[in-house]
């Protein structure tokens, strides 16, 4: 077999952090393929609820979530393509005495994370969203908020690349990977694929990706329920979420409300998201019609789940594979719709050979630990 | 809270109900349950409540036996139910008249039946625009007319119930148009005849027709309707067998109401959520789940049973319901070998005597290839998200290979109907696009819920307190 390298770069797995990261690549000079399963952004990055907010991003991505909404919100302009994004303002409610104690710590650190975000009262939450519940007692606001249509994403990116000059393999999937002393052979049904460097880009599936390599990283499959109305008449204007995280909630201009905040349904790696719990998507409907009350009136129009990726201290996995040169990792980044974009740019400037502008999360902390 | 039985079954049609009543006289405890008000499905569907229709054809006739035959049986009746999530076995969460209900069963029976199809020309969303089987329901369920003058369009048996419903009832047809011609017609009638009850069934409403001198046009199809705010005239003119627009005059009809269908697609949500295996069928109207002969699906303690699989129609749909509820029967070990065998035999064999026919009729009703290539870029083929196939055709040529990533680049599919009027022709146009056949284009991803759910009937009243949510994650 010939192991003569084809492309200066290989992306295994095509969503946004894949994608960003072979669009900039390329766009820097590499010649790159992105090789997927199935079409471009179709899991977590096309499924998820699009929200691009920083009151449910960690503290430790927040200079990479602000990069990032900036990014998303001038896809136009670098990615050339719209993905339907909308800037507003973003509440997080707390009802309850301990709902506040959470959302004055979280917001706190956030805050001194770089997120602009404030407490504001009852009535001031009032004016900035007046179709939430008055039975607020004090919400964290947030102006960089907004959301996507996360759906676009895959046909935005995958227009960006092939305009690039990336050589786009989708429907293809990988079903090892091999280290050669001149790189790597993707080996795939419709032959190999080589490369001088990889990244593995592969969210819920870095796992068994990483296998490849002989490197064992555990990554937990997050299955996160959501929730569609029809389209409705205006009943809100902001992103809105709770203290706990656990709603995040808007209504897209053309009316329909997208209601999530990673309540659990059941599936795996293997199958995908497979059911929802009703109890749990009732839960979630609760709390998104106590939230906003003018709700209750809507109708389902549809349930799904999408899986989401965890490292052991949910924060990502992105830089250099130890011991293995050429190699790297990137994914498993908590909220990563809305960060994923600043962290690949930002492996991808590592690649290319730049020090990048913000710091990476080198998986040697979770091989560690991984290792008795 | 939640009502545990032995056999859930989904759907109160013909299907359904024979699945519920031989799955209970084998001694099951049987829970039936439909978002109807009573048991019949659209065929044989029971008349509104306190509503007495002057006259009862067959289906009435075959749907009050089913009905009467329910009523003294043991089965759990749970009507008005509209059920929102399917879990795996078997769990169904339903919108009641007095809030959210669950039920469980380690077998389920999925008879849910079948949705129309349309295949879009310009106007067909106008108001007074209805399909056939909309249609059917009016007449049948609530003694309504269509419109007072009523052009009837399309393809398939349902154009000849439908015309002579309306003349039965009083009104006016403007005229029939169908799209197959005489002779089409004629070579059918062989298989036909195999069932001389319903051949006679459908000679009666061709008596009725010429009775009321309708202009009857075989070999046309609706090129498009009119109107400024609603239906005002219907334009048709010549298509080939193919239903490709064929040279020939165009003619004109005025009318304040179009009924038109182009056959039916099989309704099967429930074993394409459960992920029971499927294949396309182009005959039974789409992709149907992969069956044994007793209507068990490849999902264990999963059976499916009449037009949501495959489309056969309501006698047909009897015969596979009483099998897959003696299947079940048998398989919870309450019938023996030889009881089984001897009263599935009595089902196996009327499914069989119908077969020509049914396979008669749904090649009436399957979908026409030429007549989807047909459709003119600027006609709107998902109605509820304002889709044209010229938006398809971009997102196909854009890189959308499949259905669901179609679906993705365009909103096609993703209204209230969640695709289930416009799936079948949007994946057709994305199979004719590609050039492949229609199994490499597959079908939507299923999810819950099976129909559109108002928010208030799903969460009943709850304290703020009771709601279960979750410890945040990590900060």
């Amino acid at each position: 077999m010939s192991t003569a390298p084809t492309y200066d770069l290989g992306v295994i797995g095509g969503g946004v952090v894949g994608s960003t990261l072979a669009l900039f690549a390329q766009r820097g000079g590499l010649k790159t393929a992105i090789i997927d399963r199935g079409p471009l952004c179709r899991e977590a990055s096309g499924v998820n609820a699009g929200t691009l907010t920083l009151q449910m991003t960690r503290v430790a991505l927040i200079p990479h979530a602000m990069r990032a909404h900036a990014m998303w919100a001038s896809a136009r302009e670098w990615l050339g393509h719209d993905v339907g994004v909308v800037v507003c303002d973003g509440l997080s409610l707390a009802f309850t005495e301990r709902e506040a104690a959470l959302l004055e710590e979280r917001a706190g650190k956030r805050r001194a994370a770089g997120a602009p975000i404030t407490i504001v009262s009852r009535d001031e939450a009032l004016r900035v969203e007046p179709g939430i519940s008055d039975k607020i007692l004090m919400a964290g606001h947030c102006v960089v908020d907004g959301y996507a249509n996360a759906y676009l994403t895959g046909q935005a990116f995958r227009a960006a690349l092939i305009e690039a000059g990336v050589a786009v393999m989708e429907n293809r999937p990988v079903k090892g990977l091999e280290r050669t002393d001149k790189g790597f052979v993707a080996e795939t049904a419709e032959g190999p694929v080589t490369f001088r460097r990889v990244v593995l880009a592969g969210g819920v599936w870095i796992e068994p990706m990483m296998a490849w390599l002989g490197v064992h990283l555990p990554i937990k499959v997050l299955v996160n329920q959501l929730t569609v109305t029809e389209r409705i008449r205006p009943v809100m204007r902001t992103v809105v979420g709770i203290a706990s995280g656990l709603l995040s909630l808007k209504q897209y201009p053309h009316g329909t409300v997208v209601i999530g905040g990673g309540w659990q349904g059941l599936g795996d790696r293997e199958r995908g998201g497979v059911e929802l719990v009703p109890e749990r998507l009732v839960g979630n409907i609760r709390l998104a019609c106590h939230a906003i009350p003018e709700l209750a009136g809507a109708r389902l129009a549809r349930g799904w789940a999408g899986l989401e990726a965890e490292t052991a201290d949910a924060l990502p996995a992105a830089g250099p594979i130890p011991g293995i040169p050429d190699a790297y990792v990137c994914g498993s980044i908590h909220s990563g719709y809305t960060s994923g974009p600043s962290i690949a740019r930002s492996l991808a400037d590592v690649i290319l050979g730049r020090e990048p502008d913000l710091p990476l999360f080198p998986i040697d902390r979770l091989l560690k630990a991984a290792t008795p | 809270m939640t009502r545990q039985a032995d056999l859930l079954v989904l759907g109160a049609g013909p299907a359904g109900t024979e699945a519920a009543l031989a799955a209970s006289e084998a001694g099951l405890d049987v829970v039936l349950i439909d978002e109807q008000a009573d048991a019949g499905g659209q065929g044989w569907r029971a008349p509104l409540s306190g509503l007495t229709l002057p006259r009862k054809g067959p289906d009435a006739e075959a749907g009050d036996a089913l009905r009467a035959r329910l009523a003294a049986s043991r089965v759990d009746r749970r009507f008005g139910r509209r059920v929102w999530s399917i879990g795996g076995a078997f769990r169904l969460d339903a919108a009641g008249p007095d809030g959210p209900e669950a039920y469980q069963a380690p077998r389920l029976i999925a008879a849910t039946g079948a949705h129309e199809r349309v295949v879009p020309f310009p106007g067909w969303t106008l108001p007074g625009v209805i399909g056939l089987a909309g249609a059917t329901v009016l007449l049948k369920a609530q003694a309504v007319l269509p419109g007072r003058r009523v052009v009837v369009a399309g393809s398939g048996p349902l154009l000849f119930a439908v015309a002579a419903g309306i003349i039965a009832k009083g009104g006016e047809v403007a005229a029939i148009v169908d799209m197959d011609n005489r002779l089409a017609w004629a070579k059918r009638l062989p298989g036909l005849a195999r069932r001389f009850d319903l051949l006679k069934e459908g000679l009666g409403w061709t008596w009725s027709i010429l009775g009321a001198r309708v202009p009857f046009l075989a070999g046309y199809g609706v090129r498009r309707a009119t109107g400024e705010t609603e239906l005002s005239s219907v334009i048709v003119g010549p298509v080939d067998a193919n239903g490709a627009p064929a040279d020939g005059t165009e003619r004109s009809f005025d009318c304040d109401a179009l009924a038109v269908g182009h056959g039916l697609v099989p309704g099967g949500e429930v074993p394409k959520i459960l992920r029971a295996d499927h294949f396309y069928d182009r005959l039974r109207g789409g992709f149907i789940p992969e069956l044994d002969p007793f209507g068990r699906t490849t999902i264990e303690n999963l059976y499916a049973c009449g037009d949501g699989t495959g489309i056969r129609g309501a006698r047909p749909s009897a015969a596979a319901g009483r099998l897959a509820g003696l299947a079940a029967a048998y398989d919870a070990e309450r019938l023996d070998e030889r009881t089984f065998d001897a009263l599935a035999a009595l089902s196996l064999k009327a499914l069989a005597d119908y077969r020509p026919f049914a396979d008669t009729v749904a090649a009436a009703m399957a979908l026409r290839p030429a007549q989807v290539a047909a459709i003119t870029p600027e006609t709107i083929v998902c109605r509820c998200e304002d889709v044209t196939r010229a938006e398809i055709d971009a997102a196909v040529d854009a890189g959308a290979g499949d259905i669901n990533q179609m679906k993705h680049f365009t909103r096609c599919g993703m209204g209230p109907c969640q695709g289930r009027m416009c799936g079948d022709v949007a994946a057709e146009l994305v199979a004719q696009r590609r050039g492949v056949p229609r199994d490499e284009v597959g079908f939507w991803t299923q999810r819950v819920p099976l129909r559109p759910v108002p928010f208030d009937t799903m969460i009943g009243t709850f304290d703020y307190a009771d709601i279960p949510i979750p410890p945040p994650a990590p900060l």
